[in-house]
């Protein structure tokens, strides 16, 4: 136990603090072209992602459900981020995301607000948090 | 018995000043002389059981009944009432299927609680779904209490069994087992007792709270991992056919067919974990040494010092009944907080919770929470770790207080 008190004030910023109590793109998407569901069995968190293609872009994005701080964060910072960019792109920024939290890759600037959650890969009982939406991104686009 | 120096008995408790472990209802830490027993019969006893012509497996099958003679004295029972599974979950399971598959039929009622652990669920699920039985519950009151009132309308001579958990692991409601078990028999229904917080943590008497079958997790109460026991009155196991198949529960076999051996052993397939169950009889007997009347005290001492204590907090809020009829676990919310971030807050300060749901689900979806952060107890925690659990509260409201 114990990571210094500075890991949890790097990862619980003012930034998380905001998409965790008014996070963006939350809510049903009306037009959704394809959804996924992910869950945490172990502590009942739940998150949908509903995207709009249009093409190969994602035209619109929203997600709904319920978290801890870190997840709710992810999936509102990832809306924002992939909204508008290419399929292949957004897969591409999930990777570098999940290498990010998963296997403490260095960061990459591409992933923007994002880099905010690069402590998560310090706790390792939050990893999956961080993941949930994303993964949910991921099984709605393939 | 001063519970201070007891901490000594517990190399990782002794071992790690720094922590505070609040998470004994997931699972106990163990003390030395299990370990020990674990060790030496590794390095003294080792041979298969029940089966040996020469004297280290004479020695190894000598260990494991006695590991099963006192399981049996700590649960007020028969030896050959006791069966080494692996843990609660497959004490249930074993009766859900050795019992509940031969016996229920389409239209059977099995009556459960709302507060149930997924174990006490999950197993009849399966089988209600092969059997066309209906699953019913008895309701929560606003404490967390069972709510007996409702048994008149519930208990109806369509219910073959009544299967409740003794303590809740997320409320630590103490449950009325004895006055259930009583209305349940005179409707016929067969009583098994989930009794994976109960058994480590209250003295228990399967005789007196008048079980069918109870099933207990031996690394919740300072035993290893892999070991647990099913209680079952010799009477029902009589009747029962086996659970799993194979070496030691036979006895008689032919390629096409086969006959039994009796309890206990006919539920006793296959190689059982012999270290484990011999480690799980040392736990038993520590536990019996101390008394389970102080170990209850003990956790009540802690339990009610740490509802004082909590009431300091500002935001925190505490669920479970207020009474005796409770044991030593606190699930609690901070404001707005989620439990798992709570939960991530006090790891920094060292203190080591459990957040979620606690495999109990229908209780949370009873009380509108997706989830709780828990502290439990056990005998090794002392006043002053309540304490530090509750500075460490005050401090993160204070730090913390924007994401309230």
């Amino acid at each position: 136990m114990g990571e210094s008190m500075s890991v949890l004030d790097e990862l619980y910023r003012e930034i998380i603090l905001k998409h965790y109590q008014n996070p963006k793109n939350f809510g049903v998407l009306p037009q959704a072209t394809k959804t996924a569901g992910g869950m945490n069995p172990s502590c009942g968190d739940q998150v949908e992602v509903m995207v709009r293609l249009e093409g190969d872009t994602i035209a619109d994005i929203r997600f709904q459900g319920q978290g801890c701080a870190i997840s709710t964060a992810s999936a509102s910072m990832m809306t924002e981020l992939v909204k508008g960019k290419k399929v292949a792109e957004a897969l591409e920024l999930s990777r570098k995301f999940q290498a990010m939290v998963v296997e403490g890759a260095p960061p990459d600037p591409a992933l923007g607000d994002l880099l905010a959650l690069q402590g998560v890969a310090k706790l390792p009982a939050r990893v999956k948090c961080a993941t949930l939406a994303w993964h949910a991104l991921e099984e709605a686009l393939r | 018995m001063d519970f201070t120096t007891l901490r000594e008995d517990f190399p990782l408790i002794a071992g790690r000043p720094d922590l505070v472990y609040l998470d004994s209802a997931a699972t106990s830490q163990k003390p030395k002389r299990v370990l020990e027993a674990l060790d030496r019969y590794y390095k003294e006893l080792n041979a298969n059981v029940h089966r040996g012509a020469y004297r280290l497996s004479v020695a190894a099958t000598e260990a494991y009944e006695e590991a099963r003679r006192r399981m049996a004295r700590f649960l007020n029972a028969e030896e050959r009432e006791i069966i080494f599974v692996r843990n609660t979950t497959e004490a249930l399971n074993l009766v859900a299927y050795a019992w509940g598959l031969r016996n229920l039929k389409e239209g059977d009622e099995i009556l459960v609680t709302e507060m149930e652990h997924h174990a006490g669920l999950v197993p009849w699920h399966l089988v209600a779904g092969l059997k066309g039985a209906r699953i019913k519950a008895i309701p929560l009151t606003e404490e967390g209490r069972l709510d007996l009132s409702a048994l008149d309308t519930l208990l109806t001579e369509r219910v073959k069994v009544v299967s409740v958990v003794h303590m809740s692991n997320v409320l630590g409601t103490i449950n009325p087992v004895a006055e259930i078990a009583r209305r349940a028999k005179e409707v016929g229904a067969l009583v098994v007792v989930d009794g994976a917080q109960s058994a480590p943590h209250l003295p228990v008497d399967v005789k007196a709270l008048g079980a069918d079958f109870f099933a207990l997790s031996g690394h919740k109460m300072l035993g290893p991992t892999g070991a647990g026991v099913l209680f079952g009155r010799y009477e029902v196991l009589e009747g029962m056919m086996p659970f799993l198949g194979g070496g030691e529960m036979i006895r008689e076999v032919h390629v096409d067919r086969s006959t039994y051996a009796p309890p206990p052993q006919r539920f006793e397939a296959g190689t059982p974990p012999i270290a484990e169950a011999i480690a799980l009889g040392e736990a038993a007997s520590y536990l019996m040494e101390i008394g389970m009347e102080r170990v209850y005290a003990h956790d009540r001492a802690l339990l009610e010092y740490a509802l004082k204590r909590l009431a300091e907090v500002p935001d925190l809020k505490v669920y479970g009944p207020k009474g005796e009829d409770r044991g030593g676990v606190i699930p609690f919310t901070l404001g707005r907080l989620h439990p798992h971030d709570l939960a991530t807050f006090l790891h920094q300060e060292g203190i080591a919770v459990r957040a979620g749901h606690h495999c109990a689900q229908p209780l949370h979806r009873k009380l509108g929470l997706a989830a709780t952060a828990r502290a439990s107890f056990y005998l090794y925690n002392t006043f002053e770790e309540v304490d530090r659990f509750v500075e460490a509260l005050l401090r993160i409201h204070t730090r913390y207080r924007a994401w309230l």
